[in-house]
């Protein structure tokens, strides 16, 4: 047993908060956290990153932690402070990511009496966090920090709140490190059953029609080197979900990009014309599947994750493999390897040709605009072009994030960051804020809307002050973009509250309003200026950088899956409706 | 839509039921009744739940409550493997003319008059809802003044206790 230090609370707090690792908190001090505050002041361990509004420092935390694989820290006062992180909290459970939440309460004894700024905050986030703790007694302060590390990273990862009263802040405590953990209800399986494993492989080799369908459990499990061996190995068309994006080199033959919505007709179409799905740490989300009772309807599937609530939540699965995708998908290597060595392996040529076909015939692509105005989807793929491989690109919500998940060429995992479940505007600047701290010596890109951008551009203030010398793309066409978009097509352009003013009065003026932050801000207005105005920014080090893309505002993100209907009836751009020859 | 029995062995720890019943109402799965009690180890609780699902929504419901961290253990109790028991409490008017009537009937189900007054009596009866529901219909035409019902209760029959196993799991990790 380690040796007991007697403390305060917040020394406490401070001293586990070193002690589990967390390298940089972002959060904002007020009442109720002061007294964590004092400590935090003195600590050499652990950065505070002070930002400009709580859910700033929410998805700061989620930027972090999804490119670094880590636990991202956020720290808030109680009442407003805490409320205002239940955006990025929320959004954190729906994309699984780890981070930790710590809130200050108001002293024990004034709980539940309406006391200024008190909020229920762990009753608040009971449906949006994997778990919650409200602190009842300051020795508990090391085991409770533990425990919410541990809950964030390990498993299905989540976010994970942590709620201290003022009082028990301030209370005499001991500490000492590494408390015990107490979790007799948390026992993730990681490993998967032999027999499923088996019974996969059987049918991985004998599928005629096979798709690997990959989601953001495979990044979340550090098995991207394995998926690779796996792909290789079987030599099976593969697609990446919005989530997963990254998590196989777009580069690579077997990749037939990202299914859903907005997919490529060859991912969406492999998927409803397949005979073996082959799912792997992905939910049968609404936005891949379409109308979920015509999706890949001939399809047996193979569903592994490492939540079993998943699976046989949205599709039934004929083979449920509960486990982390790492150990997944290495034992099903070597399953596979043993039915080939059988002899046992289908003739994919066929069924390549066919898909080979319809990636042919249907790439994705976009016109560029007839009325002069510069195309969103030529900035965003120049962007990705000058910027490369190696950058870290973070979007927000909205035609921009599906332009950015499309036409920039991903080949490294976590690399790409958005707020995929929860559709959180306003994500990319403070996740790429997040991004950069967790990863200072990479270029990190936030690709944003002029929609999305309004709503946490504060941050910039923050990365200029604290030398988070992050890049922002923002992709102006005036407009609520995805919204105007379903305008068009699905209420007789009637476009009610969607023109933001950003083009027609330039309010704000983006530039200008860079400047203000402490960042330079550039413009580009025509397309002759896309790739100077890039590598004007990209020469910028030692300063945020925002460029004001004025783009066009009738650009539509294409293909498209309209909701409530039929991957079947998947449009590859307006007017233009795919004709399969039946399989 | 079909009924079933789930016996959730919990942490007896602040808020579990709010996480329980939180969990039900955003998932849009009902609850028939639910009973929440102490078990033979103070660190254990144990949540009863009717649950009424459809198809197979119930593997959804078992797996969901499984996620909450509080949750140790979670059983469905079939009828035929178990003693299951809610507690009725019914205020009958009953007067010198009909109070002769109502007190054969709580004979009957070998129930029990916990109360009397001069216009009414108190009954109270233990059993399986369908024994509750029967003697209710012998009571109607006396005129029911109010009743309360508790959440059903369910012990799985035989020597093998649930618990046993949940707390063999909190030791380890202690």
């Amino acid at each position: 047993m380690a040796e007991q230090e007697s403390v305060n609370g917040a020394q406490s707090l401070v001293r586990s908060l070193e002690e589990v690792g967390a390298e940089v908190v972002f959060g904002i001090p007020g009442g109720a956290i002061l007294p964590a505050y004092d400590p935090l002041y003195d600590s050499t361990r652990v950065r505070h990153i002070l930002v400009r509004h709580e859910q700033g420092a929410g998805h700061a935390a989620e930027g972090y932690a999804q490119a670094t694989g880590r636990v991202g820290v956020c720290m808030a006062t109680s009442g407003p402070g805490a409320t205002n992180l239940v955006t990025p909290i929320a959004d954190a459970y729906m994309d699984s990511v780890p981070i930790v939440a710590i809130t200050g309460q108001v002293p024990y004894p004034a709980i539940g009496t309406d006391a200024f700024q008190e909020a229920d905050i762990s009753g608040i986030t009971l449906p949006i966090t994997k778990h919650n703790f409200l602190v009842q007694h300051a020795d508990q302060i090391p085991q409770t920090i533990a425990e919410a590390f541990h809950l964030a990273l390990t498993g299905r990862p989540g976010p994970v709140l942590v709620d201290i009263p003022k009082d028990i802040l301030q209370a005499r405590a001991s500490f000492s490190w590494p408390p015990t953990l107490d979790l007799p209800g948390y026992r993730p399986v990681l490993k998967p059953h032999g027999k499923q494993i088996r019974e996969a492989a059987k049918l991985i080799s004998a599928a005629q029609r096979p798709v690997l369908y990959v989601g953001g459990g495979v990044l979340k499990a550090h098995a991207t080197s394995e998926l690779a061996q796996l792909a290789e190995l079987t030599g099976i068309p593969l697609v990446t979900t919005l989530m997963a994006r990254g998590a196989f080199p777009d580069s690579h033959p077997q990749h037939l990009g990202m299914p859903g919505m907005h997919g490529t007709v060859a991912a969406v179409t492999a998927l409803q014309k397949a005979d073996l799905l082959i799912a792997l740490g992905t939910r049968f989300d609404d936005r891949v599947t379409g109308r979920l009772d015509s999706f890949a309807p001939n399809a047996t599937v193979i569903h592994a994750d490492i939540d079993p609530a998943e699976i046989g939540k949205n599709r039934l699965a004929e083979v449920p493999i509960v486990g982390d995708a790492r150990e997944v998908i290495t034992e099903l290597i070597v399953a596979v390897q043993t039915e080939y060595a059988a002899g046992n392996r289908a003739d994919l040529t066929g069924w390549w040709r066919q898909v080979d076909g319809w990636r042919q015939t249907y790439p994705l692509g976009f016109e560029q605009p007839t009325d002069g105005t510069v195309s969103p989807q030529q900035v965003i793929t120049r962007l990705g072009q000058i910027a490369g491989p190696d950058a870290i690109y973070a979007a927000g919500v909205g035609q921009h994030q599906m332009w950015a998940a499309q036409f920039i060429s991903y080949e490294n995992p976590y690399t790409w960051l958005n707020s995929g479940g929860a559709g959180t505007m306003g994500y990319a600047v403070p996740a790429a804020m997040g991004a950069k701290v967790g990863c200072p010596d990479k270029l990190v890109w936030a690709i944003d809307g002029d929609g999305c951008f309004q709503m946490t551009n504060q941050e910039l203030a923050t990365c200029a002050i604290e030398n988070i010398p992050i890049k922002v793309a923002v992709i102006n066409n005036g407009n609520l973009g995805m919204v105007r978009q379903w305008q068009t097509l699905f209420y007789e352009e009637r476009y009610s509250q969607t023109e933001l003013g950003t083009h027609k009065h330039r309010i704000p003026d983006f530039v200008k309003l860079a400047d203000a932050l402490g960042c330079v801000g550039l413009r580009c207005e025509s397309a002759e200026d896309i790739d100077a105005t890039i590598e004007k920014a990209m020469a910028i080090n030692d300063q945020p950088v925002v460029v004001d893309f004025i783009v066009g505002k009738d650009a539509m993100v294409w293909p498209m899956v309209a909701a409530g209907t039929s991957n079947d009836d998947i449009i590859a751009a307006r007017g233009i409706r795919p004709v399969f020859e039946g399989v | 839509m079909s009924i079933h029995t789930l016996s959730v062995l919990v942490e007896n720890k602040p808020g579990v039921l709010a996480r329980v019943s939180g969990l039900f109402s955003r998932r849009g799965f009902n609850i028939e009744s639910l009973a929440v009690g102490p078990t033979e180890h103070p660190e254990i609780s144990r949540i009863t739940i009717l649950v009424s699902v459809e198809g197979n929504a119930l593997e959804q419901v078992t797996k969901q409550l499984n996620k909450l961290i509080n949750v140790l253990k979670i059983v469905e109790l079939e009828p035929d493997n178990s003693v299951q028991r809610e507690l009725l409490l019914v205020k009958v008017r009953a007067d010198e003319s009909t109070r002769r009537g109502v007190v054969e009937t709580v004979e009957l189900f070998k129930a029990k008059v916990v109360d009397v007054s001069p216009e009414a009596i108190t009954i109270e009866v233990v059993g399986p809802p369908a024994k509750l529901e029967a003697m209710l219909k012998m009571l109607e035409p006396y005129g029911i003044r109010e009743m309360v019902q508790s959440g059903m209760v369910a012990l799985g029959r035989g020597p093998r206790s649930m618990t046993q196993a949940a707390l063999r799991s909190v030791e380890r990790t202690a």
